[in-house]
């Protein structure tokens, strides 16, 4: 026989072993214990927390003081002092990296959390109420595909201007739209099921059974989706600063930085290159780790691994 | 199987007409567009005539509609900053643009069944953790950061450890000077632009075939196909294969727009002159014409796209009906 | 020769290894299978029938570990190589499915699903004999209209005729040997009795053997001369249809046949169909001893069934059983008068 045992898995298996839990033990404690057995999910918590607390606490841990140039020292490769090197106005690249980084989490923490929120609410309510929020979700959302998304932001962002905080709200005013559509299909399935049934039966009210009954359901989907969110709007922040609609100096994020150091790509300076986008990379790679342990932890099918 | 394509098209078409005045209007709200007149010697007149040509005076829908009805006879105007019929500027860019936009279906398509199919039937195995390692790794770069480097790395640093006078794969253009057509120079060209379109496209949907396949691998139909005595390798290539190509074309095109974003990128980086620098230049210079040419075309080639997705849908899979 | 089975089984045992411990999916079991001869292998889901026929045919998982002896016209088929295999598979010994929505492949037509097996086979027969003789099978297993049926889609077909169909598939080359898995579990009652009168049409043409794997004793009463009774992965009974229906030697088959309605005896009375206490175990937690024993009536607890593991022992004629207490089995079939 040469297959191996992923491809010939229909096997009419041993039946699985009725585990018998306490039943005091609530499904947080039980999706706790899960997440905890993903090794590579833990240590992203850990990694992007210590980020956190290094960016937000720059002001202590960065060795020199934001945006303090140095003309005359002009661009330095690494060394002793200057960690990273400095740019062509004598900024600390460590220093810069702490403080971008500030805005880059910022910007991806933000669209994550106020595209799910916005997103939860009108998918729970087109699935629910169905008919015509549900037809103008999907119509809308159809639309929204036929344009590259790239293109559509930079539009945007020309006409609303390129602070944080404008980027903030058009990135999530674009992610809603997926989140929407997920939790649109997951109540549209949970809206059928008996305890739901029950529920409408003994007179709770339709907001009650959204709050109440529902969303607790889809929580593992919704959560997932933070994390994604949190990684697409980072990478993508740092794309709109690489076209030049970005946050604008003096504002920095990771990608502003990035964008600066792609003119130097081939020359004696080309060690800024790398440092940003690194931090991205481990940001990101962070938080998707972290929705791959969620989703493991919230599917208990897909714990395989 | 006519009669679901014309209903599809037929679907499309106010789909396009809702984009195109959305985009329209929202290009018309965010520039203005005889701003250049204005800072220009003709003074009030020539903004007049500029506003006059643009119909701007009338209600958005009479905008719309007189740009829609010249739009269907193929014009789109002309460029403010080079007085260029529109049409050609967007033909002699959209040509270059397909050339990525081929190349990169196909490089990643190519790429992520094969790692996807390999990783699939290899579960577990070395190989698979190391594409899974890749994947999440391409997932996490920005795609432009990853052009900069191989820039850096396979162009420059490459140029001088071999220490050759040209880099071996080229960075500007597709071509080197003046030259055309597919030559070998081409190639070295095309090289590193595909590299940065594809990057993230192949780690997401070699991703998607590995878990595809594992599906259809684990699938009652491959265990017939054992028994009636048919060889592993046919049956992973005739009957794995053949189901779990299935849902990728649905995710292909669902991701042609994201595509298309990446030709913006990419073809910054690498000073490509298609309709991604159409779409930037045009972008920083407010040239309003270019910019709802631009969108529209986009619209109809992704619409276009997506269309062609679901025939294909199905053909490869007889469970759809096509009518 | 003359008298060496087709399929000869001898203590055949898979065993999984799982997170949880080495699973136990067939554990010993034995039995012969002649020429036109129909074999049933009874018991619940789980209790190891289906995997013993994948291991017939070699399409268990590497994982799985097989011991014991498995013989076809004599040869051992666990030492032939995988392209000796394949020659068998499908041409020799044929499998039929049991959920045949889900062992058709949805994206070829149904013809082209039987010609697959019949060119695998033969390479040089040309396209249209082919095509003819898939024709030919379907009209064989009662499809109607079957030169249009053969390029239609399996998800074109009643459940009725893709199970037909996948017999048309399995006897395309008219193998010597016929493993069904609950060729009939999926479908309706009615249509049941047509696709095993199919099944039993095509052996008299054939001279085909068939293994038929199944829960329901219906069907082996109705088809089958022999039959083995497996609980937990273990064989527990072997014999004639008649000696083991009429006297069961262990206390399972017993429970089973009395849970059985039965129209030949009265129900008016307060008679309720029998059936038997508790739960099929998890084969990771077997019991010790005779894994029935916690369920079974006869049983001497504490004391040798829940000690000791009976071996399969004769009782009679080509009749074996793996009980302590063969004697004191039969007393329920026959207490309800």
């Amino acid at each position: 026989m040469t297959f191996s045992s992923a491809e010939m898995a229909p096997t009419p298996g041993p039946p699985a072993p009725l585990r018998s839990e306490p039943i005091a033990r609530s499904q947080w404690q039980l999706f706790w214990r899960r997440f905890r057995r993903h090794k590579v999910a833990i240590a992203s918590v850990v990694v992007l927390l210590a980020l956190v607390v290094v960016c937000f606490g720059a002001s202590f841990f960065a060795p020199f003081p934001n945006n303090q140039q140095d003309i005359l020292l002009g661009p330095v490769s690494p060394n002793a002092t200057h960690w990273l090197g400095t740019d062509e106005l004598g900024r600390d690249q460590v220093t810069r990296l702490l403080y971008a980084g500030q805005i880059s989490l910022k910007i991806g923490f933000a669209v994550a959390l106020i595209s799910t929120f916005v997103g939860t609410v009108i998918g729970a309510l087109a699935g629910y109420f169905g008919r015509v929020t549900d037809q103008f979700l999907m119509r809308t959302t159809d639309l929204f595909l036929v344009v590259p998304a790239i293109a559509l932001l930079a539009l945007v962002l020309e006409l609303f201007g390129h602070t944080s905080t404008v980027i903030i709200l058009v990135l999530a005013a674009l992610f809603w739209m997926g989140v929407a559509r997920v939790v649109r299909g997951q109540v549209l399935s949970l809206r059928e099921k008996e305890f739901v049934e029950a529920a409408r039966a003994s007179g709770a009210s339709p907001l009650r059974i959204i709050v109440r009954h529902i969303l607790p359901n889809i929580i593992g989907p919704i959560l997932l989706n933070v994390t994604l969110g949190v990684a697409a709007a980072i990478i993508t922040e740092s794309t709109l600063s690489f076209l030049g609609f970005g946050v604008q100096p003096p504002q920095t994020s990771w990608g502003n930085m990035l964008a600066d150091a792609g003119g130097y790509v081939g020359t004696s300076q080309s060690y800024l290159l790398y440092a940003p986008g690194l931090m991205i990379l481990l940001t990101v790679l962070a938080v998707n780790f972290i929705g791959d342990g969620l989703s493991d932890a919230f599917d208990p099918q897909s714990e395989h691994h | 199987m006519a009669t679901y394509i014309l209903r599809r098209v037929l679907y499309s078409i106010p789909v396009i007409v809702i984009a195109s005045f959305l985009l329209l209007w929202s290009v018309r709200a965010t520039f203005d567009p005889c701003a250049q007149f204005r800072t220009t010697q003709g003074g009030a007149a020539t903004v007049d005539r500029c506003r006059a040509s643009l119909n701007l005076d009338d209600s958005v829908f009479a905008q719309y509609g007189d740009w829609l009805g010249n739009a269907v006879q193929g014009d789109f105007g002309e460029s403010q900053q080079t007085n260029e019929a529109v049409s050609s500027m967007i033909t002699r860019a959209f040509w270059t643009t397909l050339q990525l936009i081929f190349w990169g279906i196909l490089v990643s398509a190519v790429l992520s069944i094969a790692l996807g199919v390999y990783s699939a039937l290899r579960q577990y195995s070395v190989g698979d953790y190391t594409f899974t390692a890749l994947a999440f790794i391409g997932l996490a770069m920005p795609p432009f950061w990853f052009g900069l480097i191989a820039i850096q790395f396979l162009a420059v640093d490459l140029k001088d450890l071999l220490g050759t006078t040209e880099p071996v794969f080229g960075f500007v253009g597709l071509h080197r000077g003046d030259e055309t057509g597919f030559t070998l120079d081409y190639l070295r060209h095309l090289v590193l632009p595909v590299m940065t379109l594809t990057v993230q496209i192949i780690a997401q949907w070699s991703r998607f075939q590995r878990s595809s396949m594992l599906d259809v691998m684990s699938a009652d139909y491959i265990r017939t196909a054992r028994a009636k005595g048919v060889p592993r390798r046919q049956v992973v290539i005739r009957h794995g294969l053949r189901n779990a190509l299935i849902p990728l074309v649905t995710v292909m095109a669902l991701d042609i727009g994201a595509l298309f974003g990446g030709v913006v990128i990419t073809e910054k980086i690498f000073s490509i002159p298609g309709m991604g620098r159409l779409f930037l230049d045009a972008l920083l210079k407010g040239d309003v014409p270019v910019l709802e040419a631009w969108l529209i075309v986009t619209a109809i080639f992704i619409v276009a796209f997506n269309l062609i997705a679901d025939v294909l849908y199905g053909v490869l899979d007889p469970r759809i009906r096509l009518t | 020769m003359a008298d060496s089975p087709l399929l000869s089984v001898r203590n055949l045992s898979v065993t999984f290894n799982t997170d949880d411990g080495p699973v136990h999916a067939v554990d010993d079991v034995t039995f012969d299978v002649d020429v036109n001869e129909t074999v049933g292998i009874v018991g619940e889901s789980g209790s190891g029938k289906s995997v013993s026929s994948l291991a017939i045919l070699g399409l268990l998982p590497k994982s799985a570990r097989i011991t014991g002896d498995i013989r076809f016209r004599g040869r051992s088929l666990q030492d032939l190589p995988e392209r000796e295999m394949e020659k068998l598979r499908g041409n020799e010994i044929a499998m039929i499915f049991q959920d045949a929505l889900a062992a058709l492949n949805p994206v070829a037509t149904v013809g082209k699903q039987i010609a697959e097996t019949i060119h695998v086979h033969d390479r040089a027969i040309e396209s249209a004999a082919v095509r003819e003789r898939c024709v030919e099978l379907l009209d064989l297993v009662g499809i109607p209209n079957p030169s249009e049926r053969v390029d239609q889609y399996p998800h074109e077909f009643s459940g009725g005729m893709r199970q037909r169909a996948m017999i048309a598939m399995a006897i395309a080359n008219d193998p010597a040997l016929l493993i069904a898995d609950e060729p009939t579990t999926a479908l309706d009652v009615t249509i049941q009795a047509q696709v095993l009168e199919v099944l039993e049409r095509i052996q008299d043409r054939t001279r085909s053997a068939i293994v038929l794997i199944t829960h329901d004793l219906g069907v082996v009463a109705g088809m089958v001369e022999r039959m083995v009774v497996m609980y937990a992965g273990r064989q527990v009974e072997l014999g004639s249809v008649d000696d083991t229906f009429y006297a069961p030697k262990h206390p399972y088959t017993e429970g089973l046949l009395a849970s059985l309605p039965r129209l030949d005896r009265r129900s008016d009375k307060k008679s309720r169909l029998h059936r038997i206490e508790g739960q099929p175990p998890s084969l990771i937690h077997l019991p010790t001893g005779c894994a029935f024993h916690p369920r079974c009536p006869h049983a001497e607890v504490p004391g040798r069934c829940s000690q000791a593991r009976p071996e399969l022992a004769d009782v009679g004629v080509g009749h074996l059983t793996a009980c302590f207490f063969p004697e004191r089995v039969g007393t329920l079939v026959e207490d309800t008068p």
